[in-house]
């Protein structure tokens, strides 16, 4: 059975395709990687399916619903972690996981076990208390990464959930995601860079590329087809090896040019 | 029911969240008791002499009620306003794909920025003693709770109606200087409104904030100028009108 389905779906901004006619499904329980250079449009396709952004055109359905006429009945289907930041500064690590789960109607007992839990997985249950304000950029991306799994919805978007994650923080969240995916059935929608989190990780993948999809299927066809030992060299030889700069945003060429420097 | 008591937590929660980030702003709330304090003793003591000998009576006594409506117009329609923030700094977008409906989260933030607005005029209340303001009734005067609040939910739904349609902090001066300003100043929060010119009159009465100038007043110096009847009917139909403008754009919202 297919959660997601997407036909001929088209984003633009100001006339400029983001989202180019793109169609694919994911299966219920799938975990499926979503992969693509800086401004392919994974980050605004997922936008549209979590009712944030109106598509231009083509069709989506999110758990049987359509986010544009639905989109109470969607976003009562899935969690998200946002690859931009999404905290409330002012607010306690505690009080920004307490505020989501209310907002999730996770049920009290069950809301502060997970956050226990949570904390504990990220490593922030000694700053449990403080303003998020005064967290490292690591810190925050954790507590992001924590209160993105504490409720179990039907299907979870994570937006590069490892970006700017160390080792040990990204092994816990797989081994996690892992978890739910396989005790809970939840399905697992999620973008990266790290080609061998794709490749380890995936049941499925796609691969989208100036806003069209270039490539389908599990990682060992894709390398079948391109003739590539390691997925990366499959994802190089599908979206060649320019730097994608043309039509990304400052915020984009700034994060290339930061992922450049960090090589 | 099962969805009532899940939306009542949510808007319960939007509302505590607003209060908290209020109460760990000191610089905000000094700021936004400068202004009014300042306001007060100005023109309070600089115009009383001459309001006096126009036969107005005490200044004070007609002044106080303004000041405390232009308090909690400001706080709540910058209350209102901070969707604008939110949507900087990402956290909007974390409440915008919560599994309810959006009016609800708008309504948790609206009366969030209600309840601060009114304290602060509540503050501004206090403040106003100090300089020698007294409430004619001092058991009526409670009841003017009713209009402070009424103009503080409705100015933070139409700053929260206008920050939903506007991107970043740009055009915030532009609504201060043409829409904040104008309301206070046109409001008859600081003048009264008899032997005015025909078509200051004329903006006067079409300004909401007039009628709740004019409610305050009533109850806290018994003077008015239009009725309480008046009054709570405009306050209560812009309050609602307000609420559903804001509701809409802000389900609009795309980030
Ligand atoms: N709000 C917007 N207004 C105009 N253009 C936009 C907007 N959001 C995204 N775009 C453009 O759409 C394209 C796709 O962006 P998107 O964020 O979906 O890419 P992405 O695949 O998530 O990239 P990254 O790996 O860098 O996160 C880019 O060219 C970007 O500049
Ligand atoms: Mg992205």
């Amino acid at each position: 059975m297919n959660i997601i389905t997407v036909k001929n779906l088209v984003k633009k901004f100001d006339d400029r395709p983001a989202v180019d006619d793109i169609s694919f499904d994911v299966k219920k329980g799938e975990i499926f990687a979503f992969l693509g250079p800086n401004g392919a449009g994974k980050t605004t396709t997922i936008k549209m399916f979590t009712t944030l952004l109106k598509p231009t055109s083509g069709q989506i359905l999110i758990n049987g619903f359509d986010p544009t006429t639905n989109s109470d009945d969607v976003r009562q289907s899935f969690g998200i972690i946002f690859q931009d930041p999404s905290l409330d500064d002012e607010l306690t690590a505690f009080e920004n996981l307490e505020f989501h789960g209310v907002l999730y109607n996770v049920p009290k007992k069950i809301r502060r076990a997970r956050i226990e839990e949570l904390l504990k997985i990220v490593e922030l249950e000694k700053r449990r208390d403080d303003l998020v304000k005064e967290f490292s950029g690591g810190m925050k991306r954790r507590l992001e990464i924590a209160r993105g799994l504490l409720h179990h919805p039907q299907i979870i978007f994570l937006d590069e959930p490892t970006l700017g994650l160390d080792p040990q923080t990204r092994n816990h969240l797989w081994s996690y995601i892992k978890d739910m995916n396989q005790k809970e059935g939840i399905t697992v929608f999620f973008s990266t860079h790290y080609m061998e989190e794709a490749d380890r990780m995936s049941d499925r993948i796609a691969i989208i590329d100036n806003g069209k999809i270039v490539a389908e299927g599990t990682a060992e066809k894709l390398k079948a087809d391109t003739a590539s030992a390691t997925l990366e060299d499959a994802f190089l030889k599908l979206t060649g090896k320019a730097i994608r700069e043309e039509g990304a945003n400052a915020v984009d060429k700034l994060r290339t040019m930061g992922r450049i420097w960090r090589r | 029911m099962e969805k009532i008591k899940k939306y009542s937590k949510v808007i319960y929660i939007l509302w505590l969240r607003q209060l908290k980030r209020y109460s760990r702003s000191r610089a905000r709330m000094v700021g936004s008791l400068a202004q009014p304090t300042l306001f007060l003793v100005a023109m309070g003591f600089g115009f009383g002499p001459i309001f006096q000998k126009a036969g107005g009576g005490n200044y004070i006594q007609f002044l106080a009620p303004g000041i405390i409506a232009m308090s909690i117009i400001f706080t709540a329609m910058f209350g209102g306003m901070e969707v604008i923030y939110d949507r900087q700094f990402g956290f909007l977008k974390e409440t915008l794909v919560a599994p309810v409906p959006r009016w609800t989260i708008m309504l948790g933030r609206t009366l969030g920025g209600a309840t601060v607005s009114t304290a602060q005029g509540l503050v501004v209340f206090f403040i106003a003693l100090l300089v020698g303001f007294r409430p004619e009734n001092i058991f009526t005067a409670p009841l003017a709770l009713i209009y402070m609040a009424l103009i503080a939910t409705s100015f933070t739904a139409l700053g929260t109606a206008i920050a939903s349609t506007m991107e970043d902090m740009q055009a915030f001066p532009l609504v201060m200087n043409f829409l904040i300003m104008p309301l206070f100043f046109l409001s008859g929060a600081l003048f009264p409104l008899t032997g005015l010119p025909k078509a200051i009159q004329l903006i006067i009465r079409i300004n909401p904030l007039s009628y709740g100038v004019d409610g305050i007043r009533g109850i806290l110096s018994h003077q008015m100028h239009f009725t309480f009847h008046t009054d709570l009917f405009i306050l209560l139909a812009f309050t609602l009108a307000t609420l559903a403008a804001g509701s809409y754009l802000f389900s609009k919202i795309e980030v």
